[in-house]
């Protein structure tokens, strides 16, 4: 069972959507007890940092969310998810949560992207991903020139060793970041088509084997 | 690098699709929910349903359709049609939708930008334009004016005025429609695409005039709109996604080439 946390800044119903379509057994859940009892954990979030803070910390979610990670389970962060697991974030002058270190920083419309021409901001819509190694266990079996659709108007800057993955959009920012068992993307899988899919079954079957080993 | 959209869009009332889709394959459905479906699988990056329901009970059944295609399709889409107050917003979104587009109701009220944008994000909030051509004026200096309720009423605003509104109030998106292109399969009102996105900073989709992936390659290059909707080329088989993107490409447009 994939635990999803529900601290009301999110976009959890697209996530259990997109793991039902998988058959995948999941819950949304804001209990520390169900979350306790999951061999995984999906943190997800849209809308702004600060307000995400906010609504974790007064749910008391944010110490779930440490113990979970305490306990040397699998947690995949989504969008704002990935942003306030770093330190700090530019949106709303955000201190965040600190699980990997480094920042949030907004994208600037002035970068130009490879056609020469201004980027738009937020950046909206399918991008691809560039991993530092291919055989990242999160995208097995997925095709290198998939794409996946982001919507976000800061992007994820962690420090140089928590960089999984990059994506161009102006710079060269980190779309994937944390270590194995730890993952965040920028992106959201549920809404990136079978690829999307594909990736969050691959994070199922991770904290199946997880949980089988421990 | 980011690539340009492809977005059919369907119109809907009382739940069934306006006119019969007419796929490759010559099946004519008036479901909504089996037609986005082979939309997704045929590599659409995004869907707009359209609204034309007028009824309370319309638009009831506009929201069980949205839960049908949030459980079958896996990219995000949008929904449009007589959204007029943050609770219809709400609805449409909690249903499944990753997006509203307001359009008419804007113009008439524009703190719904701002207050649909505080409630839901940025990201959730496009803002649809109808605009006609009419000489330059003081009132509309660009030679663009907005008009609402389907054409039928010319606002007295410019419309690349409003496009830097609407972006100010919170609009994380524009559709951009020419009334003058719609229908004509001639191409998109290029000018007026390229005035909009280059007045200002966030997305914005080209509509109204797609007869040919010539004309949506157009629309992002000469145009700078970051994506193309297209309605009939692909309805009546003329096209499939998968044509307009391999022309598109062809032109040196970036689109996505793997689903």
């Amino acid at each position: 069972m994939l635990a999803i946390l529900d601290y009301k800044a999110g976009n959890q119903t697209s996530v259990r959507r997109a793991l039902d379509s998988l058959g995948i057994a999941c819950e949304i859940t804001a209990d520390p007890q169900r979350i306790r009892a999951a061999s995984g954990l999906v943190f997800p979030g849209v809308g702004a940092a600060g307000q995400a803070m906010g609504q974790l910390r007064s749910s008391g979610l944010d110490q779930a969310l440490a113990d979970h990670i305490a306990a040397g389970k699998p947690l995949l962060g989504i969008c704002v998810g990935c942003q306030i697991m770093l330190d700090y974030c530019q949106e709303n002058d955000t201190r965040t949560l600190g699980i990997v270190p480094g920042e949030c920083r907004m994208f600037n419309p002035s970068w130009a992207d490879e056609d020469g021409v201004p980027i738009r901001v937020p950046h909206m819509g399918w991008n691809s991903v560039r991993l530092k190694n291919p055989a990242e266990p999160l995208f097995a079996g997925i095709d290198p020139a998939a794409e996946f659709y982001f919507v976000h108007s800061y992007y994820p800057a962690p420090a140089p060793e928590y960089v999984l993955g990059t994506t161009a959009y102006g710079i060269e920012f980190c779309s994937v970041h944390g270590r194995e068992g730890l993952w965040a993307v920028q992106f959201h899988p549920e809404k990136s088509g079978r690829p999307g899919l594909a990736l969050l079954a691959n994070f199922a079957a991770y904290c199946k084997e997880a949980a089988r080993a421990q | 690098m980011l690539s340009k959209r492809v977005i059919p869009c369907l119109d809907v009332r009382d739940g069934r699709l306006t006119k019969g889709i007419k796929f490759k394959d010559n099946i004519d459905i008036g479901d909504p929910v089996a037609t986005a479906r082979t939309y997704y699988e045929e590599g659409a990056d995004e869907l707009v349903f359209y609204d034309i329901t007028a009824s309370h009970e319309g638009r009831g059944i506009m929201l069980k359709v949205v839960e049908q295609v949030a459980r079958q399709i896996f990219i995000p889409f949008s929904v449009g049609g007589g959204i007029a107050t943050v609770e219809q917003m709400r609805d449409v979104l909690l249903a499944g939708a990753e997006k509203v587009s307001i359009n008419s109701p804007a113009v008439k009220d524009p703190d719904l930008i701002s207050k649909g944008a505080a409630a839901f994000g940025s990201q959730c909030i496009v803002v649809g334009m109808d605009v006609l051509a009419v000489p330059p004026s003081d009132q509309c200096p660009s030679g663009y004016e907005i008009v609402i309720h389907g054409g039928r009423q010319r606002m007295g605003m410019d419309a690349v005025q409003w496009a830097k509104t609407a972006e100010a109030l919170g609009a994380g998106e524009l559709c951009v429609n020419s009334i003058d292109a719609d229908g004509t399969k001639a191409g998109y009102e290029l000018k007026l695409t390229r005035m909009i996105c280059d007045a200002v900073s966030i997305p914005v989709i080209a509509s109204g005039g797609a007869g040919t992936p010539q004309h949506m390659a157009d629309a992002c290059q000469e145009g700078r709109a970051s994506a193309a909707l297209i309605a009939s080329i692909v309805h009546y088989g003329e096209y499939s996604i998968r044509d307009c993107k391999n022309v598109m490409k062809a032109r040196g447009v970036k689109v996505r080439e793997v689903w």
